[in-house]
């Protein structure tokens, strides 16, 4: 742990290299540098603490600047912060602004910073994302949100215009990762107070990004153009950014390849393998930070068989994770034999044992395994699985049925709305549900969390050594290590059986260069992107 | 007439406000919330939610709370899941829209298909009638859900000459597939209507007497058979404006028009209460004072009704 500290505090004050996509040479520049880009929903929200939502973010990203920015590979790069320190015990970071301004010439200052914080953690503003400050660890985040403390109590100060200093309540190895999320962005108190609710509208809108809202018609487009305030405008080439709103896959696929979008960044199941064959490198699938899986409940409502771990390892061994990825969702998605998605920064897969059985001898193990737990022809096992209205879960899930039902095991499948089948895995009803979940930011324990005791955690699994694990990670100078041990607990205690890890299959218009391709995250940036000539 | 429309217009308050009462019960007994998360939020987080949003008050406190910010204010309400917009944004934003394209698709659907039925039952069994039924049938086969992916692939995917989506109030090439998609299977509807109750009112004794006196035949179409013949066409456009002007979901969604029909079902699987409720008083006083429109058109047309 000291030497994680003193190497950061010798660096300290270091201003790391900035980063924008540069044409490359021999590269020509095309007239027209707009980008528009497809979204599936209206943008909910435009505020930054308000949003709760990955597409308004996309939005969001453009329109605002945070304290740090991501590169086409995920790595933390200078944002509003030119520099920054780490105090010793790695309570104290100390943040140095560059001169950026907001798009209507005022400074952006290290207040900015913290009247956004404190409004995302001030119960007034009721900010879905509140929990964001809370796993960020700052000081009196939490009792904040609670309303035991004022807003102000938060621990995070404007020392001056230009220092910012952030104290935590304990050492926390992705704090620098939290800090590109929508909810960290500065906002411009004076703006807010101005308007109200209205702050968000085209006119209205004050931000410090590289782009300003022109215009936003709800549910049909929002059109951002480049802000000349920006410190960085200079190196911006993609001078208007579209959002098209397009709420069916398939049409928004259909004026992608009329032209009317030139990025697609979710295309329809099943489509990708014809649309690679058609558009070659127009067509790809990077890995995206998110996974698949059906998980057991294990609290006091869920049933008796799953509290057998036999039984468990059966149903885990019998998922042919193949077929589900190669036949079923066709789109450079990865089988899953552990939970955190393996492109994440820093993670090292844990060996896991099914992992190089071949499915035979899976198949076999699970029958072997569920007969040693008293279930066979006689006394077969009767399961239901849950999941929510759509066409991929009711695919994985009928596929699922069939793979357990060649093992002797019966399952019903129970279909509900998303939001009753929330409530449902909230409140611990039901057996096999299946769920997904994706990073908050570039690091394991994002993934790990979800199954400590006091995590999300719907399946109610407990192993007091894997909290114990991660607990010492948060500290720990090597938690690549740890984390493999603590996926080796819960792949061994078998308390989800993974499917898959996701990708994210999409279409981009030849001529547009820089989409970060290598980010897990999926964070992009349009002033990191541009358009050559064809 | 004027009393009773005061009368129907006085019932309409009652109707509505229970209108209010039951789907706002509905709503609430629908498990799940608005802010039901797939990462469940921290109970104090959700608290404050809940009390910015007066979620916490008892039911019957929040109907009384919300029927007087309507009745005084005329205040629906903030949205809960857009949250920089309150309901009476979202519709002053998207009705006008539905009501655009749904208009427009309401006029073409009459004309093609009042015009289309009259043509069919006049030319009895002849070629033009097997042609109008023909057509007929065939926008019926095509529900909107049909159409609407067909337009797209043949006007912007193949021919380019129309945007596959979106909305300006300006330019007109972004309502034509709308509108057409949307007209389509009422069109058919109102063809077949018409046809059978004109060749209805054609075989009976006025028509008879009508042409026996040596009337021109345009005449005994014109002014002794349309007329009758339009009742049950008009009671069944009644409810079909409404639902026309009121959005469609799958034209919504496809075109992503901005319009209200797909508010009212994106609000119901989000349980965005204000707005769902929203939607639910705009359709249901609509659907109420065009009941009233048919009535007193009914009138108009039958001198045998009255009121």
């Amino acid at each position: 742990m000291t030497k994680l500290f003193t190497t950061t505090a010798l660096v300290a004050a270091l201003a790391l290299p900035t980063y924008a996509a540069q044409p490359a040479e021999g590269e020509k520049l095309a007239e027209d540098q707009s980008l528009s880009f497809w979204i599936l929903d209206a943008i909910k929200s435009a505020d930054p603490q308000l949003t709760s939502s990955r597409t308004d973010s996309d939005m969001i990203r453009q329109l605002f600047e945070g304290l740090m920015n991501e590169d086409e590979t995920g790595a933390m790069i200078p944002g509003v912060a030119e520099s920054h320190e780490i105090s010793e015990d790695g309570l104290t970071y100390t943040f140095h602004l560059r001169d950026a301004k907001w798009s209507n010439g005022d400074p952006v200052t290290a207040g900015d910073f913290v009247y956004a914080w404190q409004r995302a953690v001030n119960p007034e503003t009721a900010s879905e994302y509140a929990w964001f400050m809370e796993l960020m660890n700052i000081v009196n985040a939490t009792a904040i949100v609670n309303g035991e403390k004022a807003p102000e109590e938060l621990g995070a100060k404007a020392v001056d215009d230009k220092t910012l200093e952030v104290t935590l309540t304990k050492p926390t190895p992705y704090f620098l990762k939290t800090l590109s999320h929508s909810t960290t962005y500065p906002t411009p108190q004076k703006v807010i107070e101005e308007h109200g609710e209205a702050w968000t509208r085209a006119g209205n809108m004050v931000g410090n990004g590289a782009y300003v809202l022109k215009s936003h018609d709800l549910g049909v487009e929002a059109v951002l153009v480049k802000n000349d305030q920006y410190w960085d405008a200079e190196n911006t080439i993609i001078d208007e950014v579209k959002f098209v709103t397009v709420n069916d896959q398939n049409t928004g696929l259909t004026r992608t390849l009329a032209g009317e979008i030139d990025w697609m960044n979710q295309l329809p199941a099943g489509q990708f393998p014809r649309l690679k064959e058609e558009h070659g490198d127009s067509v790809v699938a990077p890995p995206w930070a998110c996974s698949y899986a059906y998980i057991f409940n294990l609290s006091d409502k869920g049933p008796e068989e799953l509290k057998d771990l036999r039984v468990r390892q059966a149903l885990s061994y019998a998922v042919d994770r193949d077929i589900i990825v190669d036949k079923i969702l066709q789109g450079g998605q990865e089988p899953a034999y552990f939970w955190t998605h393996w492109a994440i920064e820093g993670f090292e897969a844990p060996e896991i044992e099914m992992a190089g059985w071949t499915q035979q001898e899976r198949l076999e193990k699970a029958k072997a395994l569920l007969a040693e737990a008293g279930y066979g022809p006689d006394n077969p096992l009767e399961l239901t699985i849950q999941y929510n209205t759509s066409e991929d879960h009711k695919k994985l899930a009928i596929a699922v049925q069939q793979f357990w039902k060649a093992i002797g095991v019966n399952v019903t499948l129970n279909n509900y709305e998303w939001k009753v089948h929330i409530d449902r895995l909230n409140n611990q009803d039901f057996e096999v549900a299946r769920y997904a979940w994706c990073g908050d930011y570039n690091e394991a324990s994002t993934f790990l969390d979800y199954f400590r005791t006091d995590g999300y955690n719907q399946g109610k699994w407990s192993n007091a050594e894997y909290d114990k694990l991660l607990a010492e990670a948060a500290t720990s100078e090597n938690p690549a290590e740890l984390y493999k041990q603590a996926e080796q607990i819960l792949i061994g205690d078998m308390a989800l059986a993974p499917a898959y890890h996701y990708s994210q299959p999409q279409y981009i218009e030849p001529s547009l260069r820089g989409a970060p391709l290598d980010n897990v995250m999926m964070s992009w940036y349009a002033k990191d992107m541009y358009r050559v000539a064809e | 007439m004027f009393a009773y429309i005061m009368r129907r217009l006085a019932v309409a308050i009652p109707t509505l406000l229970l209108l209010i009462v039951i789907s706002f019960v509905l709503m609430h007994l629908a498990p799940g919330g608005p802010f039901s998360h797939e990462r469940e939020l921290p109970a104090r987080v959700l608290a404050n939610l809940n009390a910015k949003y007066g979620l916490d008050e008892p039911l019957w406190r929040q109907i009384v709370n919300y029927v007087y910010g309507i009745v005084v204010h005329f205040d629906f309400g903030p949205s809960f899941v857009y949250p920089d917009r309150t309901v009476n944004e979202l519709l002053a934003d998207g009705f006008p829209v539905t009501l655009t394209y749904g208009s427009l698709a309401f006029l073409a659907a009459v004309l093609v298909g009042v015009s289309l039925g009259v043509a069919a039952a006049i030319r009895h069994n002849s070629w033009l009638d097997y042609l109008a039924v023909g057509i007929s049938i065939g926008a019926q086969v095509l529900p909107n859900f049909v159409m609407a992916p067909i337009l797209v692939l043949i006007f912007t995917l193949w021919y380019r000459i129309l945007p596959g989506g979106g909305w300006s109030f300006s330019d007109p090439s972004f309502w034509i597939m709308p509108v057409v998609a949307l007209a389509t299977s009422y069109m058919a509807s109102i063809a077949r209507i018409t046809r059978s109750s004109m060749l209805e009112v054609l075989g009976s004794n006025h028509i008879r007497t009508a042409r026996a006196k040596g009337m021109p035949e345009h005449r005994v179409i014109l002014r002794h058979a349309l007329k009758p013949a339009m009742l049950p066409v008009i009671s069944y456009l009644g409810p079909v404006f409404v639902s026309m002007i009121t959005g469609s979901v799958v034209i919504d969604l496809y075109f992503s028009t901005g319009g209200i029909g797909k508010a009212f079902v994106e609000s119901a699987l989000n349980r965005d209460y204000a707005v769902m409720m929203g939607v639910t008083i705009l359709i249901g006083s609509l659907t109420i004072l065009f009941n009233l429109v048919v009535d007193i058109l009914y009138a108009w047309i039958d001198p045998k009704i009255r009121y």
